[in-house]
């Protein structure tokens, strides 16, 4: 049995800060990636803002016990070109254990400083993870569900210092939100360079904002469908032995600022798993930097 | 010399290109001014229209209110406030280039995640006079 509570307050977490938040902190804004989980928009997060979300996977692959990934990540706006994130990943898996698995830690950096039909964006991440990780972020290479098989004991043993690049191509067009990202990865031994994707399109099902402040108005909910991907490796380029999915997407984003995602992902061919069911939750605290600034300052000021 | 003949031109425009930026950002440049001209032709069609302005003081409190103000009154960090006659004066499509935009090199994102009826409210909003 998958030890639930250890896991509850990792995907809790943004939930209480939600919380905390608002006492602390200034009214917040709205998390703005959409409702994808692997497709990465040229969206960058707001200079000072931190968001904080879980991204959790769980999924039963064939002969396998079932097993829960979450991934809690916080998300910082440095400057208006460069957002910065730490993610911390964990897991727990069905008749085997519960742990942490590594953390991740990712730039990207906006090209061009003014929106274009298609915004570049470029993605470096360096993960220190062991292979037991399901957080699941991306599919490379020739991941599939025999990755996903075997006792924790054995796969936590593996480790992946990987370093991962992304070119990130994003696009709003009367409201659809389009991105395609291209994914290199390299594990810092002796592996070869995999490679994947992931392409998302998602829409806000109003255009139009109600005057009310409301939770259920049309407009705080999207709908959209992402597929991800591996390509193989640069010795073996191409679809053979990869896994692929489908999947389709919606977020909801409450009048507080927390927003709710979920996304069935399909697997569609023998190598992928069948389903993997993926929810998150963020929430995102306005001008934190700022306002941690200022907290010190306090403190030194009364000293 | 073919080569340096083909270069040197690329060279001269950046160049010329650096120091109207260098230039325009030293003298303080106002987003408003930088916007196209172009995109004075540009019309709000929720213009006038009450619940438009109300949904554009809702979007605003959420989307730009922690850095220019609650009100747009302006005072916290770098953001200017927004209340203001060169606001109340500037064509709405330069208002709404700005926040397509955004400008990088002061700190505004752009808003063009936001669809854009959305950052028409919001115009429709900052071109009402504060009461």
């Amino acid at each position: 049995m998958i030890r639930y509570r250890a896991v509850a307050t990792f995907v809790a977490s943004p939930m209480i800060l939600a919380v905390a938040s608002a006492v602390f902190f200034q009214p917040c804004a709205r998390a703005g990636e959409g409702p994808f989980f692997v497709s990465y928009t040229h969206q960058m997060e707001e200079p000072g803002n931190l968001e904080v979300t879980t991204k959790n996977i769980t999924g039963k692959p064939g002969d396998g016990n079932r097993f829960l990934g979450c991934a809690l990540e916080f998300e910082y706006g440095v400057k208006g070109w460069w957002t910065s994130e730490l993610y911390l990943d964990g897991q727990a898996t069905g008749n085997d254990s519960t742990f942490f698995t590594g953390y991740r830690w990712e730039n990207r950096f906006r090209v061009l400083p003014r929106e274009h039909w298609i915004n570049p964006v470029l993605y470096v991440e360096f993960e220190n993870i062991n292979g037991a990780d399901r957080s699941l972020l991306e599919v490379v290479g020739t991941d599939g569900e025999d990755d996903l098989i075997g006792p924790n004991s054995e796969a936590r043993a593996e480790k992946k210092r990987e370093i991962e690049v992304k070119l990130i191509l994003g696009s709003y067009f009367k409201g659809w939100t389009i991105a395609e990202n291209f994914i290199a990865e390299k594990n810092l031994s002796h592996a070869p360079f995999e490679f994947g994707y992931a392409a998302g399109i998602s829409r806000p099902l109003a255009l139009t904002a109600r005057a009310e402040r409301c939770n259920f108005c049309a407009e705080n909910f999207q709908a959209g469908v992402e597929v991800y991907g591996g390509l193989g490796t640069h010795a073996g380029f191409g679809l053979n032995e990869t896994s692929h999915y489908v999947a389709p997407t919606l977020g909801w984003a409450l009048a507080n600022g927390t927003t709710l995602k979920v996304s069935p992902g399909f697997g569609v061919n023998g190598t992928s798993a069948r389903l993997l069911l993926r929810f998150g939750v963020s929430y995102e605290i306005d001008q934190f930097g700022r306002t941690v600034r200022h907290l010190f300052r306090g403190v030194g000021g009364s000293q | 010399m073919k080569i340096r003949r083909r270069i040197a031109p690329g060279v001269v425009r950046c160049a010329v290109r650096c120091l109207f930026l260098a230039v325009t950002w030293a003298r303080g440049e106002s987003l408003v001014d930088r916007a196209p001209a172009r995109t004075t032709a540009m019309s709000n069609p929720f213009e006038g229209q009450d619940r438009a302005r109300r949904a554009g003081a809702k979007l605003f409190a959420r989307e730009c209110a922690s850095c220019h103000g609650p009100n747009g009154a302006g005072g916290l960090g770098k953001a200017p406030p927004l209340r203001q006659a060169e606001v109340y004066r500037a064509a709405p499509g330069k208002l709404f280039w700005i926040l397509r935009n955004g400008s990088l090199q002061r700190g505004m994102p752009s808003f063009a995640h936001l669809p854009e009826p959305q950052r028409w409210q919001i115009i429709t909003w900052l071109k009402t006079p504060a009461t």
